[in-house]
């Protein structure tokens, strides 16, 4: 089958006339020009940065730094391991907590409970807001005269900052994000569902399994493939985090996140390079997770 | 026999109350999940001097629309809207038409880059952001210059609507390849045997075929779009010709006071996202998981 495909593709291609050469090399040529000049370039020019001391305006008065930005941020900015340390605490609540709580509502979904379309449709709707919107709606809840402030007992008057809150913002950034995340995994898993085949659970039901065994020993054994994928996209989510922590904070550090770090010291009016360090090092961070992604999506061409 | 029969309905009936009880659970946390969205609308039919003289929980003295109607007119957001659909559409109509360029030669035509420009592509669309803005920011005053105009691309919707196409190009060329191939071989088969040259076979036999993934894209990635705030932050100098997601990101900081005005334009604004979701779920769903799990 497969041999007969290529045999096929190579002799559609000897057939090909001058005219026919051209359209596929345009057809080709511009979309991969523009992704090279306004996606791998400038990525791979952020790379090359991050090892210079630059202003940012002149070409000419770009110098070389070698690995000083480097230096400065793993032994001079004690923030770079709060960044660290809060993209962790993204990537651990995102992978114990949010994922599985997807896949959990998934299956319920799946198995089609009272109200599942209802359901399904107010989880997913966050996913459709923009992150714009998700941080003026969460203020409302959250903001002196907000619903959460009320609830607490508190007016306009004496009202308590819950974002600016030490103790508790990290809880309730990851709930905000959660918001969004969970329906976003609900989605992709209850389409994996879609195409299990039931009568392995009819069968599992008749032999006696509960639900949960059901769940925990055929199906989500079976849907491995699916399962290395939003595993995979969470990893990648959780290390590209940028937008609602910059909705909420903009370039402060209140609460940093390494592309935080990153935009921060970039918009800044800093001569180092720092912010393209910093950039640099949450790809490179990014780079197994989509290789593995890669890997995983394209297994039969890879083959 | 008839004994296996009763165990099975007093476990299906078990089964029944459990999952009654577990919907339960769901519907509260769904209501839980909707809250915000109906507090935002809840918040914007009221004036806001109600909240601040009879507090947040207080009986509504007067609910009506005057937020949306002041919310058109002093914020303008009509305008921002028409700027969203200068970025959105082009973008859109463009993302589509390269990503089904490149998936089209790749299922179609064997290469010996094949693969590799689908990887190239894919992996393109998961680069973070934030790696690409200071030189795409600088790469577009440089351009600029070289033709003797600085807002050629930056300020501009063209640079706003080339990095859009740039970054999501990516995902429409996977989806878009994986969908083909699953469009039988023949059909190429035969339109190459009958002579047709490259572009026919392109335009009028492969592109008619690919109607439901390009619907199910198109919808995808005018919510994308019209969601992005940041490259119009960055791209666009003058506020005036933002896109309406960035504009409202702009005026929270103007109207921070009076937050039942926000919450009345927030609503605006996402009411066309909302609106499409609701309506076109299908294809919403459909972009996505294609996408995602190659399903």
């Amino acid at each position: 089958m497969k041999t007969a495909a290529v045999n096929r593709n190579v002799r559609s291609r000897r057939s090909l006339s001058r005219n026919d050469r051209f359209t596929l090399s345009a057809f080709v040529g511009i979309p991969t020009l523009l992704q090279i000049v306004f996606l791998w370039f400038p990525t791979l020019v952020t790379v090359v940065l991050s090892f210079t001391y630059w202003n940012g305006i002149n070409v000419s008065d770009i110098k070389w730094a070698g690995l000083a930005n480097y230096k400065n941020i793993f032994f001079g900015s004690p923030v770079f391991y709060d960044a660290l340390k809060n993209n962790v605490v993204w990537l651990l609540w995102f992978t114990f907590i949010a994922t599985p709580l997807g896949i959990l509502l998934a299956y319920q979904f799946d198995r089609k409970i009272k109200g599942h379309q209802i359901y399904e449709t107010i989880f997913y709707m966050p996913v459709v807001l923009s992150l714009a919107i998700i941080g003026i709606i969460w203020n409302f809840m959250l903001q002196p005269g907000g619903f959460v402030q009320g609830v607490m007992g508190r007016d306009i008057g004496n009202a308590v900052s819950i974002w600016g809150n030490y103790s508790i913002n990290s809880y309730v950034i990851m709930a905000v994000a959660s918001w969004r995340h969970i329906g976003y995994i609900m989605l992709l898993y209850l389409a994996g569902l879609k195409a299990f085949d039931s009568s392995l659970r009819e069968a599992s039901a008749i032999d006696g399994a509960t639900e949960w065994q059901t769940f925990r020993k055929i199906i989500f054994p079976t849907m491995r493939p699916v399962n290395v994928i939003i595993l995979v996209i969470t990893i990648i989510d959780s290390l590209r985090a940028f937008d609602l922590v910059y909705i909420i904070y903009g370039t402060s550090t209140a609460w940093p996140l390494l592309n935080i770090l990153a935009f921060q010291n970039f918009a800044g009016q800093g001569i180092s390079m720092k912010g393209a360090a910093y950039s640099v090092i949450a790809l490179v961070l990014c780079v197994v997770p989509i290789l593995v992604y890669l890997r995983n999506v394209f297994k039969e061409d890879l083959e | 026999m008839s004994a296996t029969i009763v165990q099975n309905k007093e476990y299906k009936n078990k089964q029944k109350t459990k999952d009654n009880f577990i919907s339960a659970i769901i519907g509260f946390f769904a209501f839980v999940w909707i809250f915000p969205i109906l507090w935002t609308i809840w918040t914007s039919l009221r004036p806001y001097n109600d909240i601040i003289s009879y507090g947040v929980f207080s009986w509504p003295r007067h609910l009506n629309l005057d937020n949306y109607f002041q919310a058109f007119r002093v914020m303008g957001l009509t305008k921002y809207f028409l700027n969203t659909l200068y970025v959105m559409v082009p973008s859109v109509i463009l993302i589509l038409f390269l990503g089904s360029l490149i998936a089209f030669v790749v299922s179609r035509y064997s290469f010996r880059f094949n693969l590799t420009l689908l990887l190239f592509f894919t992996a393109g669309n998961m680069l973070p952001t934030i790696a690409t803005y200071i030189p795409v920011f600088w790469l577009y005053i440089k351009i600029g210059d070289l033709f003797g105009n600085r807002s050629l691309l930056y300020n501009n919707y063209f640079g706003i609507i080339l990095i859009h196409v740039a970054f999501q190009v990516g995902f429409a060329t996977f989806v878009l390849s994986s969908y083909m191939k699953t469009v039988p071989k023949e059909i190429s088969e035969s339109a190459i045997l009958d002579g047709c040259s490259v572009f026919r076979h392109y335009w009028n036999v492969m592109l008619p075929l690919l109607r439901p993934p390009l619907a199910a894209l198109g919808v995808l990635m005018s919510c994308w779009i019209y969601n992005d705030f940041f490259w119009a932050l960055i791209l666009m100098s003058e506020d005036s010709k933002r896109p309406v997601t960035s504009a409202l990101r702009q005026l929270q900081g103007q109207y921070v006071t009076d937050f039942n005005l926000l919450a009345a334009g927030a609503s605006i604004v996402a009411a066309p996202t909302i609106i499409l979701f609701l309506v076109l779920r299908k294809q919403f769903v459909s972009g996505l998981t294609l996408g995602a799990t190659k399903g």
